[in-house]
């Protein structure tokens, strides 16, 4: 645990040195507070205390923004040749992979902190469900450890930034849209499947307020899935040829 | 801490990067790997530092197997690896704290250690700055640092000198020699000046085998054989080409081109031809300008053994 936690500070450091973490959370608030409180379909038009146009917002901005988190992440690595340095260190493979995951899940949750003051805001303006709110931020954080996790691996398998970034679109646009729309297209058997597969299915339940058990084991299924496959990725240079 | 290294393999593909190699370090003993280019010389350390595990073989540091205990042996060893890849975008001081943390060193020491560290590399002036900034000598010198943060028993630096001007080389090379009294050094390198500066024990690589084992006057000695001299003679008449070939221990004659009088003599095996050139002088009244013995170098035995 101590381990992961070395590589988490190490990579949190790195995002704000590098001023991405600003840039990031700039351009999410800065995104979302438009939507939600200025333009189009915002809060005042919809006239209701919840937070549902700023999580319709937040679900597709996160989608974009994580792949350009997580495209780093060992791709970096695997080009300048440090992972070589790393992985003769005294830490397992898992415990990197994992360490530079919960990196990526912290610096979301800090941008997603930073939009505490709309809750604050819609629940003075009405009588808010604060169920659904909670909901709703959790779902966020679920489904942005899920894009992670992917991220990382594919940002592991290669040593371009720019493919991780691309690899990582093209996996997430199936769980973002591409199962729900083949939910609606496949009848029967086949199209629960697929309904079950879209992240929006799960996010939608939760961002309703209601904490299933089913949502948390298919968010918990999505991140662990990613973080082995990355972390079978990174022991490849042991597989024998 | 010992090396045992047994029937190792390394196979990419088809190819045999390292084939079948055996040997031991002692402890306290600085081994230095000659090849050339391609020999797998840096597949060995990546498979001693555990990056890449062997297609068969074993390697053993004290009875601790890298097929078994990686954990325990990776906390044991320094690496330093070729082309020193470091995380450019940390400061020295940040980056020597985050591989001691990772290294396991104690919370209460680590200070300590990279104060230690940066006075031993020389880092002192440039400690804050971040490691992009750096010129390359200074980078090779936090490679170093991080190699030898929490104190291991075993050194494995694969090419340590690349890079350094004259200054930097003879000082990392003291430092490797101090360090050698205590730890186990591996390092590589195709500065042959280099290994037989540091090194007790020489061993030279080819193709993935070892074509050589030994001190560097061990292996002088192997390759030695016949004697070999050069001499200027300056003689008013006869020929001297004649002559010397007609003296019984001398095997060859080459007459060394476009320098007059000047001729390559190679004696026989297990003989010695110096005495008798003299006295084929004096006999013809010839003169003997000068008559000097050619010293089998490094460079030969390696060109020899790799060619």
């Amino acid at each position: 645990m101590n381990k992961i936690w070395i590589i988490t500070k190490r990579e949190l450091a790195s995002f704000f040195d590098s001023l991405i973490a600003y840039v990031l959370i700039v351009i999410f608030l800065g995104l979302s507070g438009f939507f939600t409180w200025l333009f189009g379909n915002n809060v005042f038009i919809m006239n209701q205390a919840s937070l549902q146009v700023f999580f319709g917002i937040a679900f597709w901005s996160l989608f974009f923004f994580i792949p350009a988190i997580t495209m780093r992440m060992l791709a970096e690595e695997n080009r300048a040749g440090t992972i070589e340095l790393l992985s003769t260190k005294a830490i397992s493979d898992w415990q990197i992979v994992v360490g530079k995951f919960l990196a990526c899940v912290l610096l979301v949750l800090i941008a997603l902190l930073c939009t505490l003051p709309y809750y604050i805001t819609v629940s003075q303006l009405g009588s808010a469900d604060h169920g659904a709110i909670i909901g709703g931020y959790l779902g966020l954080l679920l489904l942005s450890a899920g894009y992670i996790s992917i991220g990382i691996f594919c940002s592991s398998i290669t040593n371009n930034q720019i493919v991780a970034f691309l690899f990582a679109l093209l996996i997430g646009i199936f769980f973002q849209l591409l199962f729900d729309v083949m939910g609606y297209t496949f009848r029967g058997g086949i199209g629960s499947i697929f309904n079950y597969l879209s992240m929006r299915t799960h996010f939608d339940s939760l961002s309703r307020g209601v904490i299933d058990s089913r949502d948390l084991i298919y968010f918990g299924s999505v991140i662990m899935a990613g973080l082995a496959f990355s972390q079978s990725m990174l022991s490849r240079r042991n597989w024998s040829a | 801490m010992s090396i045992v290294i047994e029937e190792l393999t390394k196979k990419y593909g088809e190819q045999k990067a390292v084939n079948n190699i055996s040997f031991e370090v002692k402890t306290g003993e600085v081994v230095g790997f000659l090849g050339p280019n391609g020999a797998g010389k840096s597949t060995t350390m990546k498979m001693i530092t555990c990056y890449m595990s062997p297609t068969s073989g074993d390697i053993k540091l004290d009875g601790l197997s890298v097929l078994n205990q990686p954990e325990e042996i990776k906390k044991k060893i320094g690496y330093l690896p070729e082309n020193n890849p470091l995380y450019t975008d940390m400061a020295i001081v940040d980056y020597l704290r985050f591989t001691a943390e990772i290294q396991g060193v104690e919370k209460s020491k680590i200070s300590s250690r990279i104060g230690d560290m940066i006075d031993m590399c020389g880092l002192g002036v440039e400690k804050h700055k971040k490691i992009n900034e750096l010129s390359k000598g200074y980078r090779q010198r936090v490679g170093l640092a991080q190699a030898m943060i929490h104190d291991p028993e075993v050194l494995i630096l694969d090419e340590p000198t690349t890079g350094l001007d004259p200054n930097q080389i003879i000082e990392i090379r003291k430092l490797i020699k101090k360090l050698g009294k205590e730890k186990t050094v591996i390092l590589s390198s195709h500065i042959l000046s280099e290994v037989e500066a540091t090194c007790d024990r020489i061993l030279i690589i080819n193709r993935g085998r070892i074509v050589a084992d030994g001190s560097a006057d061990t292996l002088r000695h192997q390759s030695e054989g016949q004697e070999l001299l050069t001499i200027q003679i300056e003689a008013s008449g006869g020929d001297v080409h004649k002559a010397l070939l007609g003296l019984p221990t001398v095997e060859k004659i080459d007459a060394l081109e476009g320098k007059e009088g000047f001729y390559r003599v190679q004696s026989k095996p297990e003989s010695f031809s110096r005495k008798a050139i003299f006295d084929l002088c004096v006999q013809n009244k010839w003169y003997l300008m000068e008559m000097t013995g050619i010293e089998t170098r490094l460079e030969d035995v390696f060109r020899e053994l790799t060619n």
